[in-house]
């Protein structure tokens, strides 16, 4: 089963380096790794999608809580929370299909940003449900080019994830 | 839960070293970043650092010359860092050792690797090139904190002077504290010459490093309450419970309790061995009673100790039908390998003083008495008939010749395994000797580093004709600082443990494992200036250990021995434990 992770870590080099060896020395899966700057610049915040059992995800969990640069870390799978993916699209598009694609665009409520002699780039943003969606629909035109962030979330409500004193006992 | 706020820095805590910083640097004199380094290793109580000298590290060397700090010269920076390491391991003090850039950072990796497996605390301090020409692919330029990521438990560069005292700071709180492990501090060369400002101690700023010390109430009665119904319970006491200064609790547990304490290799000591619960170390090459005890248990304590598979051979038959109790001041070892019905994450000392508390005595007098007639059926043996003298012979004769306080190391091999079964230590930190990785090579550097930390300790460092010419270049620093360690060298002319197993799964196929024809070991130290002599039969032992022991220096034995004797009780690797070859 996948899991979604948010980890803060502090905004030093090499973090992403020993989180990333971490991984892949230990032979967890990362399905997906979005990084950024949060409100306090010296903490950064990963969002993790890692596959695995529950053995391997508690696994993981211990392994990423022992870095020292890890100052917190929740698996919010089970919470109710917003995910966000962004994708950069760049599709083949002739003028006699540019209304079609254009249906589409506006059917997933995604946004043309570049035009080019036979091509478009269109941004979408959308949980992992509907990137894949978008990705397929375009599919048929002639898809040249794709970026995807990867998964970012934030649990609902009140619960404040960015404090940081004090990991959370996983 | 956990121990919040404890990593804030506090004066009052280190109270012992505080004479050292009293006559400084109150106001913040300004110094150079070598200076601030060298202030600040003495601010941390070291006395002693072990290294070698290069390009990159000129300016730190210059300060250590006009400090009072001791530094030991080894020949090579492996015997540096494993001298560091052994020095650790023998006095509970962090070691220190010191290397240039480059290669001499390089030639660090396998020690560092080593004292991580074995969570060891040591700092690693390395020269590097100037900050500007870090990343050019410069002369005797090495990504060493890169490199060793994954072997460290946490590692630094030094990208401003200021930052000297609390990366120093740092460093040994994160090494010797919770789940003690190496640090490295990686220096270009131009920190250490630009000033900063010198206050001592500096702030700790750690929100992300945290040990849990204080175990779960809840669990501990939990704990208690397994152990009163359970009907035949081991004790399997590992490295942690001598990290963690354990000994008498443990002592206490068993003998309240009546429970049998089986020990992992990097456990031995933790039970006196002369204890009638100690059943001695379990494992691949573990007594066969202890390994039936663990086979046959319902209840299996595992203390500080890591479930590695020389010790639980095929995991699925471990204990099979033991419910089972894991402590460890490392959460991220519970459930790693082995599932555990308890899983008690905090200091053994502490975990075992509330278990006491809690704990209701129970009568296991049948169980032990099974125990006790597996040790009576099945002791450790070996083949005394024939002329040949046997390594077996040779060890134990060293391990009766040796008074109580005696350290011994060891290096990696069958001698070590042999040292594992027939060495009887009665205290923790006098088996000093490289688990986790293995490393040839570690016995005679480590006997070293023993000796600086404990000058007057007798040092015995038990090796073999292959693991001591991995760094027989350190019998140099052994004579140069007329260091009085005895060497045994158990020698076979062979890779001894390689042919064991190309013996016993390859056909006796002896590939490459071969290594007779010298050198002369007796010639080797009389080059080196230190006393050696020969040993080919079994009456020349005891002469010759009487001997070596009357000797004031160094002296080194070469126990020339049976070629092609087998360690054994032996599980195959993927075998389940109570399946013993050679029993």
């Amino acid at each position: 089963m996948k899991h979604t992770l948010a980890v803060l870590v502090e905004n030093r080099p090499g973090v992403l380096t020993r989180i990333a060896g971490l991984f892949s020395r230990r032979g967890f899966n990362i399905d997906s790794l979005a990084v950024g700057r949060t409100e306090n610049p010296s903490v950064s915040r990963m969002t993790i999608v890692v596959e695995g059992d529950d053995r391997i995800i508690e696994q993981v969990c211990k392994q990423l809580h022992k870095l020292i640069d890890v100052i917190k870390l929740n698996d919010i799978t089970e919470e109710e929370y917003v995910d966000r993916e962004l994708i950069l699209i760049k599709v083949h598009a002739e003028p006699n299909n540019r209304t079609e694609i254009m249906q589409i665009v506006d059917i997933f409520r995604a946004r043309i940003v570049d035009i080019g002699r036979n091509t478009l780039i269109i941004e979408a943003t959308g949980d992992q449900g509907k990137i894949n969606a978008i990705e397929s629909a375009l599919r048929p035109f002639g898809i040249r080019e794709v970026v995807r962030t990867g998964k970012i979330a934030m649990v609902r409500g009140a619960k404040h994830k960015t404090e940081t004193n004090g990991k959370t006992i996983v | 839960m956990s121990d919040a706020g404890k990593y804030r820095y506090n004066n009052s805590e280190v109270t012992g070293r505080g004479d050292l910083l009293k006559n400084q640097a109150a106001s913040g004199e300004m110094l150079s970043g070598a200076e601030i380094m060298v202030r600040a290793l003495k601010a941390e109580g070291v006395d002693t650092v072990f290294g070698y000298p290069g390009g990159a590290v000129l300016a730190l060397y210059d300060e250590l010359y006009k400090s009072d700090i001791r530094h030991i010269l080894t020949r090579h920076e492996q015997g540096a860092v494993h001298a560091a390491d052994g020095y650790a391991r023998a006095t509970g003090r962090p070691g220190v050792v010191i290397a240039t850039s480059g290669p001499g950072a390089t030639n660090l990796v396998t020690g560092i690797a080593n004292a991580h497996m074995d969570s060891v605390p040591i700092i690693c301090i390395t020269g590097q090139v100037s900050l500007d020409m870090v990343g050019r692919d410069s002369f005797q330029e090495a990504d060493i904190t890169g490199i060793t990521i994954p072997i460290t438990k946490y590692s630094y560069l030094i990208k401003d002077p200021c930052k000297v005292a609390s990366t120093v700071r740092e460093a040994f709180y994160i090494a010797t504290t919770g789940r003690p492990g190496p640090v490295l501090i990686d220096f270009p060369k131009d920190m250490m010459v630009k000033k900063a400002e010198f206050r001592y101690p500096p702030e700790l700023d750690l929100p992300g490093y945290r040990f849990r010390t204080r175990p779960n109430r809840e669990m501990i009665r939990e704990a208690a309450r397994l152990l009163a119904e359970s009907t035949r319970p081991v004790i399997v006491a590992g490295g942690g419970v001598a990290q963690a200064g354990a000994q008498r609790e443990l002592l206490n547990l068993a003998e309240r309790s009546g429970i049998p304490v089986a020990t992992t290799m990097m456990g031995k000591g933790t039970i006196p061995e002369d204890h009638h619960l100690c059943l001695g170390m379990l494992g691949m090459h573990g007594t066969a009673y202890a390994n039936f005890a663990v086979s046959s248990c319902d209840l299996l304590m595992a203390l500080g100790a890591r479930f590695d598979d020389r010790v639980t051979a095929r995991v699925d038959t471990f204990a099979p039908r033991a419910r089972i109790i894991h402590v460890d001041i490392d959460p991220a070892e519970l459930g790693k390998i082995k599932s555990a019905d308890i899983s008690i994450a905090g200091d053994l000392r502490r975990v075992l003083m509330d278990l006491l508390a809690e704990f209701q005595p129970a009568d296991y007098s049948a169980w032990r008495e099974r125990v006790y007639r597996w040790r009576e059926e099945n002791p450790l043996a070996y083949d005394q008939n024939g002329s040949s003298l046997k390594p077996q012979y040779v060890i134990q004769r060293i391990s009766d010749i040796l008074a109580g306080d005696a350290i011994v190391t060891t290096d990696v091999g069958q001698h070590q395994m042999w040292a594992a079964q027939y060495v009887k230590r009665n205290k923790p930190r006098t088996f000093i000797t490289s688990g986790g990785l293995g490393t040839m090579g570690f016995g005679l550097p480590a006997a070293m580093g023993v000796q600086v930390g404990c000058p007057d300790a007798l040092v015995f460092c038990i090796t073999g004709d292959g693991s001591i010419q991995m760094n027989s270049q350190e019998l140099a620093t052994v004579a140069h600082y007329r260091l009085p360690v005895k060497i045994a060298i158990i020698n076979n002319g062979y890779l001894g443990m390689v042919r064991q197993w190309q013996e016993l799964f390859f056909g006796a196929r002896y590939a490459h494992s071969d290594i007779s024809g010298g050198p002369d070991f007796v010639k080797l130290g009389d080059a080196y200036g230190i006393k050696a002599m020969r040993v080919t039969d079994r009456d020349g032992v005891e002469p010759a250990l009487v001997e070596a022991l009357g000797h004031q220096g160094p002296v080194m034995i070469d126990f020339v021995v049976e070629r092609e004797e087998n360690v054994f009780p032996m599980v195959p690797a993927g075998g389940s434990l109570n399946k013993m070859l050679g029993r």
